[in-house]
């Protein structure tokens, strides 16, 4: 590998859908054509200002864009060191940031002239999210789920059947979000002709996670401005959590370029590093899987391990590859927060804010809560809001032993 | 003259039978294979997370991970495979993860040494050749590549630069071990992809009976069979491999004989 230091850190991926040693199409040969031809159309309306317009007008008048950029005067009291600040993007239609993405990958299958829509979900937000688009286009649409998140996660299969999607419950592995991604892999591949495949995260085989990652960068771009119209400068650090790592990803990417902006990714240390986890960029070692090159939990044989989170849509063994290349350059710093120090920011959110988080930026809120004191008080964090927690509000009450 | 190139030969078309390491008592059933009259074996390396694969092919990956077998004793069924059949070709088939995991030059080497013949790795289509092609072809490995229905004119080219040993030609667009693709569109397919190499092409996802063998073999230079087999394996165990003998026969009676009808 000849690397240099990058000009640029927004640049990626090359042609050939890398970013440095990460990314690539690594798919079966069924798919190859398929995913040449999403390549193709995806640099097409790119170019084209129509798509550009509809997704701006769905974004806008659908999802409810901009989302607020919040300061929370009560938490940064308590942690008494650096103002916090939130992108409120749990305020969008379907309560998460997964939506953005939804919308741009629609339009981009309607422009394939596709006919049914498949997606994998794990926390359920993306499930919802694609059946709600699917419902506002007229497209059938089928969800695999993880049978283990089917059951934690009841209220959004609810939510999925009640706009019309088909969910099918996924058992084989661990039931979870990876064994999801495969059966809508296997899916897929049977029904190439008709079918588009809308990736819930920044990742699987090129050209997704840059797609993905265009389409959520909105969360970046209005920040960037809100911060500037609001403070007059940049904030020192943003602060995101991270599964696949579509909305940090979204948060991180319009201010690479910006070297006095820092940035935190927040993993899901699940029981504990040194325990089950789904930290891929902590504890794992580059592999190959899903389509991409990446971070991957896995043994000395490379087969691929279950990973663990209390937050389903964290508890995945990999990570989109531009995180992958962002922590290899040395751009992003990459941390993880334990189920129990997500619990912790979960009801710290509640009680200082009024907010109710999910519980995947609950470990962004719980690794805020560490930083922000270290910080002086003229600092500024920046911290994605990504989902609102009414989804999770069963899983928090088991862990904390109270009955609903 | 290469093992492929005796097992594909011009009077007659190969049976190519897979199982997946570890899945049983591989050895055993190896031997009923090659008793039964297989002309290539594709040995399957277990993945846990099989993403082209039907749930025969997925249980077997998943029962064979659940005993315990590492990529060690994969290597070590083929080394002794070799020991055993000198003469038939025999091919590791897999995902690139384990493949990779410890580099392409230490799995190549070490595949070499066992004396396995060719790789099939899912996985890596010619876009991504760089991550294992040049390590397979420098430990004198052969890569054979998959084509699909999907594979149209413009990218056949690609697909055959730096394919060797064989050609597989996967007839239908999905996972192993479901619907089988009508034989027209096999022989269109083929005569296609013949047009362009001079390499054996062997056709498989779906092939379970003799009659289904016997039709492919008149258009095709090898019949691929995989989840039929693994199912023996999963239903009988440890008496798989009378079974195995069995059916294996009876293809390769199929296979072999399908030109002379």
């Amino acid at each position: 590998m000849t690397e240099q230091k990058p000009n640029s850190f927004r640049n990626q991926p090359d042609e050939r859908g890398h970013f440095g040693q990460f990314g690539g199409r690594y798919v079966a040969e069924t798919l190859m054509p398929l995913i040449l031809d999403l390549e193709k159309h995806y640099t097409a309306a790119k170019a084209d200002p129509s798509f550009k317009e509809e997704f701006e007008d769905l974004l806008e008048h659908y999802v409810g864009r901009p989302s607020p950029l919040y300061f929370a005067p009560r938490l940064t009291e308590e942690l008494g060191g650096a103002q916090v600040w939130f992108k409120r993007d749990e305020l969008n239609h379907t309560g998460a940031h997964k939506i953005n993405n939804c919308i741009g990958q629609i339009l981009l299958a309607i422009r394939m002239g596709k006919k049914k829509i498949i997606a994998e979900t794990g926390a359920g937000q993306h499930g919802v999210a694609t059946a709600t688009v699917c419902a506002r286009f007229g497209l059938p649409c089928t969800i695999f789920m993880g049978a283990t998140d089917v059951k934690r996660q009841q209220p959004n299969v609810f939510r999925m059947k009640l706009l019309g999607a088909e969910v099918v419950p996924v058992t084989s592995g661990a039931a979870t979000l990876k064994d999801a991604m495969n059966e809508a892999l296997r899916h897929w591949v049977a029904h190439v002709h008709d079918t588009f495949y809308i990736i819930g995260t920044a990742a699987g085989p090129h050209p997704y996670p840059e797609l993905v990652r265009d389409f959520q960068s909105v969360i970046g771009r209005e920040a960037r401005e809100q911060m500037l119209q609001r403070t007059g400068r940049l904030p020192d650090l943003l602060v995101a959590a991270i599964g696949g790592g579509s909305n940090a990803i979204g948060l991180f990417h319009p201010f690479l370029d910006d070297p006095a902006v820092k940035m935190l990714g927040v993993e899901a240390a699940g029981h504990g590093l040194d325990k089950q986890h789904a930290a891929s960029l902590a504890g794992g070692f580059p592999g190959i899987l899903h389509g991409n090159k990446t971070y991957l939990l896995q043994d000395e044989d490379g087969q691929i391990a279950e990973a663990h989170s209390i937050s389903a849509g964290l508890d995945y063994p990999g990570i989109g590859p531009e995180h992958a290349w962002l922590k290899e350059s040395g751009r992003v710093d990459y941390t993880a927060v334990t189920d129990t120090e997500a619990l912790e920011g979960f009801k710290l959110l509640c009680r200082t804010e009024g907010i109710i988080p999910a519980l995947e930026p609950s470990h962004a809120i719980a690794a805020v809560a560490k930083v922000a004191p270290t910080m002086p008080k003229d600092a500024i964090i920046c911290a994605n809001l990504c989902g609102r927690g009414d989804k999770d509000i069963f899983t928090v009450a088991e862990a904390l032993g109270a009955e609903i | 003259m290469t093992r492929f190139q005796s097992a594909f030969s011009p009077d007659r078309a190969a049976l190519v039978c897979f199982i997946t390491a570890g899945d049983g008592d591989t050895a055993a059933n190896l031997d009923a294979l090659v008793a039964g009259g297989a002309d290539v074996i594709e040995l399957g390396m277990p993945f846990t997370d099989p993403m082209a694969d039907g749930p025969a092919i997925q249980e077997a990956n998943l029962r064979s991970l659940a005993k315990g077998t590492r990529t060690a004793d994969v290597l070590a069924i083929a080394t002794a495979f070799r020991a055993r059949h000198p003469e038939v070709p025999l091919v590791l088939m897999g995902y690139a993860n384990p493949m990779i995991r410890r580099g392409p030059e230490w799995f190549a080497a070490e595949a070499a040494k066992a004396g396995v013949d060719g790789v099939i790795c899912v996985d890596i289509p010619p876009e991504e050749d760089p991550e294992i092609g040049p390590a397979l072809r420098a430990a004198g490995l052969d890569l054979i590549r998959l084509a699909t229905p999907t594979t149209d004119a413009a990218r056949l080219p690609a697909v055959l630069d730096g394919s060797s040993g064989f050609l597989y030609y996967v007839s239908v667009a999905g996972i192993t071990g479901k619907q089988q693709a009508a034989i027209d569109s096999i022989e269109g397919n083929v005569t296609r992809i013949k047009q362009h190499t001079d390499l054996p092409v062997a056709v498989g996802f779906g092939v379970r009976t003799p009659e289904q063998a016997e039709e492919i073999a008149r258009v095709a230079d090898g019949v691929v069979v995989g989840s039929a087999l693994i199912d023996i394996v999963g239903e009988h165990g440890e008496n798989a491999p009378e079974h195995l003998r069995e059916l294996t026969a009876s293809l390769a009676k199929a296979v072999h004989n399908a030109r002379k009808a």
